[in-house]
């Protein structure tokens, strides 16, 4: 492989990704307020056909992008008012919405398949751009994987450098505490569900109209995104920019899948596709099982050195959802 | 007034004529008449013994994946990946079957081996979920979805991999069994009895199991309070993994009867979403076991019933998702009114 192959391939990875960047970004928002949106999956169909459709009825892309936005707006309005006002499982909400809103993408997609639509074409920036290999991989992009820059760094800069962003970490961690201190927090769980599905919204035009422009349906080869995008922003801690490292991470997997293909000829293509499955599974695992119990009782048991070794470890790579994720608060 | 028995049948009402309204209004939406939509279901669905058996094909499998979700959704676990533990049910089955290809042993006999594979199939995947869960702290929801995904992969390794079609392998699936292998079915139609028996004594048994024994109640008191039933000294962790264990032996068994009794071989798309559909049916009727038949039945009615669309109506059959998922949703957010209701008439 040249370095100009791989160049052009990992560009094509920053690309590709930018969906993905999206849903993290909106997950990782509505979990950091408390509120597990778990539509994500249908969120994303149905905006991706949405999406597709309005820009294809009205030949304007920007408002098929603004769209996925409304469509990803709305569902987390229903995730937060069945949960936040109505004390429902968010879970079973998001579980329900997720398949409905894929079957509801279907059935009202069905016009619209296989028309051939408008696509974002790419968007050198002047100078930038002849940067050598710097300017190939970030400044040749279109439009929308620019935006996924962008919003990495500003939903970043939102949660760790600026006051409200201290409120929301607060209304995950210990609501009670930011209530007293003067956040009203259903109403800020309000705001920033419905702003995190707004970014999940945006996913599905940043495939419909970009990186895998068309709606094809059941074959479009979305369904299961949103699923994955869920485990990124778990494996992403909940930290904005280690969840888009997630998504990266994870578009370079499925890269290397196509170009192992010719290589590995005995493996059917389709069980590469999955490959970022199991790996996904086993990085939740390296995540997750510093929490669990017997692993506290077992290093307690282990010689000094050793046990400050794997503490060590496991601390490094463990990620604590916020406290109250998925707990209704309620004053009283 | 509110709180009584009947109020919760009237607001179920409710959400049904809120759903169909919904859905009606989707229909209008894209110039469809919802009245002939509707009818069309019913008819395709009901009108025919051969449909109607069709319908009890799709209910068969439905009804095993709603008693294994009754009994995680009691011990309070979300076992999203009921959805894999069908499929690995379906390939235990076809390894079995495949195994005693050329043997000499009764088909009876072979047959129930197949199906029991098929059970511990499930049940092994399931296990996999309840120990990432128990022993790894991964939450039941992503660790099972991954391993979703990962059956699904499997099923197509293998059609295209080792259990390939001599010849040339294809999305069809791997060569069917001999008749011999097949659950009886009724003449001329679709539907084994077997099948259909062993569905509706597996709900029995979980209804009873859940409602009249101890260790369903002790199920149910770790599914309430995990903390309380630890401290009242019931084995929490190990109640999670028997849960588990049930409902993917359920599944699995779901899985067998797909490849049994009626596909008679592996193929891609053997789940056919019924695990994600059990969810569903477990959800809308409340986890109650009592209700799992009849709405199972519906839910598998609108499934075969929605075939028919594309070919009259030249509407998506994806229809039938769309009004069950909404049903269920209004399902949930009248419950959620009904207990706000509730609660006000308590304070005031």
């Amino acid at each position: 492989m040249t370095q100009e192959t791989i160049i052009i391939g990992l560009a094509g990875i920053l690309a590709a990704s930018a969906p993905i960047v999206f849903a993290v970004l909106g997950e990782t928002l509505s979990e950091r307020a408390g509120v597990i949106n778990l539509s994500m999956n249908g969120t994303i169909l149905l905006s991706a056909m949405g999406g597709f459709a309005v820009a294809y009825t009205t030949n304007n892309i920007v408002l098929g992008f603004l769209t996925g936005m409304l469509i990803g707006a709305l569902v987390a309005l229903i995730v937060a008012f069945a949960s936040i006002t109505l004390n429902q499982s968010q879970v079973a909400v998001g579980f329900v919405l997720a398949l409905t809103c894929r079957d509801l993408s279907y059935f009202l997609g069905n016009p619209y398949m296989g028309l051939p639509g408008p696509r974002l074409q790419a968007l050198p920036i002047p100078f930038l751009s002849d940067i050598p290999i710097i300017g190939a991989l970030f400044f040749r992009q279109d439009a929308i994987t620019y935006i996924s820059f962008i919003a990495i760094i500003l939903v970043w800069v939102w949660v760790y450098r600026t006051r409200p962003g201290l409120m929301l970490q607060g209304i995950g961690e210990k609501p009670a505490a930011a209530y007293i201190r003067g956040a009203n927090v259903n109403l800020m769980r309000y705001v920033y569900t419905i702003i995190g599905g707004a970014l999940i919204g945006l996913a599905g035009p940043a495939f419909s109209l970009a990186s895998r422009a068309g709606w094809m349906g059941t074959i479009s080869g979305l369904d299961g995104f949103g699923w994955i995008a869920l485990s990124i922003t778990i494996f992403g801690g909940w930290n904005p920019a280690r969840a888009a490292f997630g998504a990266y991470l994870f578009g370079f997997l499925q890269w290397l899948g196509l170009v192992l293909q010719p290589v590995l000829t005995q493996v059917p293509s389709q069980v590469l596709q999955v490959a970022p499955f199991p790996l996904m599974i086993l990085t939740l695992l390296l995540v997750n099982i510093g929490n669990a119990e017997w692993v506290d009782r077992t290093l307690a048991a282990m010689p000094e050195r050793t046990r400050k070794f794997f503490a060590k470890l496991l601390r490094a790579m463990r990620a604590s959802p916020p406290a109250s994720l998925g707990v209704p608060f309620e004053r009283d | 007034m509110l709180k009584s028995r009947f109020s919760g049948l009237l607001f179920q009402l409710i959400a049904l004529a809120l759903s169909f309204g919904v859905v009606s209004l989707i229909l209008i939406s894209i110039d469809a008449s919802p009245s002939e939509a509707f009818r069309n279901m019913f008819k395709g669905s009901f009108g025919e013994m051969r449909k109607f058996a069709e319908v009890l094909v799709a209910f068969v499998p439905l009804l095993l994946v709603t008693a294994g979700l009754l009994v995680t959704f009691s011990a309070g676990l979300w076992n999203i990946g009921v959805e894999g533990q069908v499929v690995l049910g379906a390939i235990a089955t076809t390894w079995v079957y495949r195994y005693f290809l050329e043997s000499d042993l009764p088909p009876a006999l072979i047959i129930t081996l197949a199906i029991l594979g098929g059970m511990i199939g499930g049940a092994i995947w399931a296990a996999f979920t309840g120990i990432l869960k128990v022993f790894g702290g991964v939450n039941e929801i992503f660790g099972g979805l991954g391993l979703n995904f990962v059956a699904t992969a499997l099923t197509i390794y293998l059609i295209f991999g080792p259990w390939k079609r001599p010849g040339v392998a294809s999305m069809s699936g791997t060569i069917p069994f001999p008749d011999e292998f097949s659950l009886p079915l009724i003449e001329n139609l679709r539907i084994s009895p077997w099948a259909l028996g062993i569905a509706l004594i597996a709900i029995i048994i979980v209804f009873f199991l859940l409602q009249g024994t101890y260790f369903g109640l002790k199920l149910k008191a770790v599914g309430k309070n995990f903390r309380a039933a630890y401290l009242l000294g019931i084995p929490t962790w190990q109640y999670s993994m028997y849960s588990f264990l049930i409902c993917g032996a359920l599944a699995g068994l779901a899985g067998a009867m797909q490849v049994a009794a009626v596909y008679h071989r592996l193929i891609p798309s053997i789940s056919s979403g019924y695990g994600y559909l059990g969810l569903m049916v477990a959800m809308l009727i409340n986890y109650q076991a009592i209700w799992a038949i009849p709405v199972a039945l519906f839910f598998a009615a609108l499934n075969i019933g929605s075939i028919q669309l594309p070919i009259v109506m030249k509407l998506d059959s994806s229809l039938s998702g769309v009004l069950q998922g909404v049903l269920v949703l209004f399902a949930l957010l009248v419950e959620g009114a009904r207990q706000k209701f509730i609660k006000k008439g308590q304070n005031t």
